[in-house]
């Protein structure tokens, strides 16, 4: 079977480009801090999302709607809105990561289809048949911490469908349980939906340097003139021992184009494109490419090399934890 | 209000480890959670002593609770997650996988490391045997009193973190091994060089993390000093310390002491800061605008 393209949408502009550039799936959120990509000027409104499903349903496509932060204590009906205005709005399935969501979906909810949110790092087949049996999760989308190899060890032992990021921005951490934006910032991925939050970088001019803050931690410096990248904590740059650089990643992303036979071989549902924060032509193009790659590989065709190169961050991209050696 | 002593998130020589807890004994703790929580290569390394050290805090009146492993991915770890029952001591859950591979019905507890953030995950964990939960250290203290009301509804004890650095995340790649050059594989075990973890700066020398293998932790110690009596009426059941390599038994003697009400916030900073001059504090995820922020003038 091809494997299924999902692919990031953070506009309804961008969905329809997506549906259009040949995207199985497309997912998206809420205007709100209900999803992991709560970002000015992104997202959609309740009109939106039905629209926007009925678009896509017209085309064959469908729509996951990520509900995928942690509901806060004393305000949880927000999440629980959510859930059910997609289920409303005619949604294929709902990505959760908090066990009192999945709880309250599976209850009230239960002919919604559930995927497990990368945010819940289920990182083995133990955990992810957990969240099946308890919760009726019918597909998980795997950490970016895991190798090919134990990718098909984990389908080897369940039913439950994987996904797994190809391309775009990579977490280093394991994801949903990361909250050094947090500590620098007082914003979370997990309570907030966001990661080192553009409210809270500065950039700033230091005698022929500039220097890139994020909540006043200077994590870049670069010679005047020369690209500053955006200070996003863990690609950032550090004193640690005795020397200085990228502790925890370079300003890498994640281009796993050339591992798709691998991943299929593995037993890989889905393939996730990260990014609902990108333009509706970015989104287009990396789609276009994805869904010509596996309908090659499923052709028997030769992959076309490099084809992504030119769109991934700062030139620079990396196969991550895909291969063992990352580690 | 008890005291709990966290897991040791850090990989110490088996003679040191096994001195910690034999310290511990005579220390004013209630509650000590034992075993390795970061790492599943270092637990060959003290493996053996972990009988002795149980019997013997649970012989001078300490509940004993063994954590499972933070994030399991290999085979190895699956296997070491489930054979933590036959210790016939209660788990403190810090991946949901071990809820997954233990026997059902068994009470268990729940360390900061499980995302619980709200009253429907805490119900859920209740109904699934969860008798007491450390709340994840980056909650406010308004979710902090929320939950807490709806843990006394369940029968369920909170647990606060009170003091110690922060554990920010949790990674498959081993930092350690990456500044040595070396493959998480590869490590050779890089972090027993650093009983606290490796200090991580800004480019402007401001200390920031800490670098523990595959984990990542706040460079400043989290302390409760100025929170415990609005945890206190919170209703939160103990603080948890998290173990550090040196004046460990002291910092609990201060922290009883404060919850005692025989000092004050003031007087417990003082004791800290004395004990530990270049340590700086925060207690921003509490009640600050950022998790790094600190409501004392000094530390």
């Amino acid at each position: 079977m091809v494997m299924e393209i999902v692919c990031p949408a953070g506009t309804p502009a961008a969905l329809r480009a997506a549906v259009k550039a040949g995207a199985h799936t497309v997912y998206c959120g809420f205007a709100d801090e209900t999803n992991a990509r709560n970002f000015p000027g992104l997202n959609f409104s309740r009109a939106e999302m039905t629209e926007g499903i009925a678009f896509a349903h017209s085309h064959g496509s469908k729509v996951l709607v990520a509900i995928n932060t942690f509901p806060r204590a004393g305000a949880e009906t927000i999440w629980h809105s959510a859930v059910s205005d997609a289920h409303a709005a005619g949604a294929d399935a709902v990505i959760l990561a908090d066990v009192g969501l999945l709880a309250y979906a599976a209850e009230d909810h239960s002919d919604l289809r559930r995927h497990l949110s990368v945010q819940a790092a289920a990182a083995n087949a133990d955990v992810i048949n957990f969240y099946a049996e308890a919760f009726g999760v019918k597909r998980v989308v795997l950490p970016r911490v895991l190798s090919v190899q134990e990718i098909a060890a984990i389908n080897a032992d369940t039913d439950v469908e994987t996904e797994v990021f190809v391309f775009g921005g990579l977490c280093v951490m394991a994801e949903g349980r990361c909250s050094l934006s947090s500590y620098a910032t007082g914003l979370s991925p997990n309570m907030n939906g966001v990661c080192s939050p553009a409210t809270h970088v500065e950039y700033t001019q230091e005698g022929g340097d500039l220097a890139a803050r994020l909540g006043g931690y200077t994590i870049h410096r670069v010679a005047d003139g020369e690209p500053a990248p955006y200070p996003t904590l863990c690609k950032g740059c550090f004193h640690a021992g005795k020397k200085t650089g990228h502790v925890f990643e370079d300003a890498v992303s994640l281009n796993a184009e050339q591992l798709l036979p691998q991943l299929r071989d593995a037993g890989v549902t889905a393939l996730k494109i990260e990014g609902r924060q990108r333009s509706r032509s970015y989104v287009s193009q990396v789609v276009k490419n994805f869904r010509a790659a596996v309908d090659a590989l499923e052709a028997g065709r030769t992959l076309p090399e490099g084809m992504l190169a030119r769109l991934a961050e700062g030139q620079a991209s990396t196969t991550g934890a895909y291969r063992k050696t990352w580690r | 209000m008890e005291l709990t002593v966290g897991a040791n998130q850090f990989f110490w020589k088996p003679e040191q480890w096994a001195a910690f807890y034999g310290d511990l004994c005579t220390a004013p703790v209630d509650r000590v959670v034992l075993g390795e929580l970061v790492c599943s290569k270092r637990l060959p390394f003290y493996q053996d002593q972990l009988p002795t050290a149980i019997e013997r805090l649970m012989q001078a009146g300490k509940k004993v609770t063994l954590t499972s492993l933070a994030l399991v991915t290999l085979k190895r770890e699956r296997k070491m997650t489930s054979e933590l029952a036959a210790m016939n001591i209660e788990v403190e859950v810090n991946d949901l996988t071990a809820l997954a591979v233990l026997p059902k019905d068994v009470p268990f507890s729940v360390g900061p490391l499980v995302n619980v953030y709200n009253e429907t995950t805490l119900a859920w964990l209740a109904g699934r045997g969860a008798t007491r939960v450390c709340l994840p250290p980056e909650l406010p203290l308004a979710s902090v009193a929320v939950l807490t009301r709806a843990a006394n509804d369940l029968g369920l004890e909170i647990e606060v973190w009170g003091h110690g650095r922060l554990p920010l995340a949790i990674s498959g790649r081993c930092y350690h091994a990456r500044l040595h050059g070396r493959t998480k594989d590869n490590c050779q075990f890089a972090c027993e060089d650093d009983a606290d973890g490796l200090a991580v700066e800004t480019l402007d020398n401001q200390p920031f993390l800490a670098i523990n293998g595959v984990q990542t932790l706040s460079a400043s110690h989290a302390s409760t000093a100025y929170q415990i009596e609005a945890l206190q009426d919170a209703g939160v059941s103990a603080l948890r310390l998290s173990p550090q390599s040196t004046g460990f038994v002291a910092l609990c003697d201060l922290y009883r002491n404060r919850i005692m009400g025989k000092t004050d916030a003031t007087e417990l900073v003082a004791g800290i800061v004395a004990q530990n001059p270049d340590c700086q504090l925060s207690d921003g995820f509490l009640t600050g605008s950022r998790g790094s922020d600190w409501s004392g003038s000094s530390g």
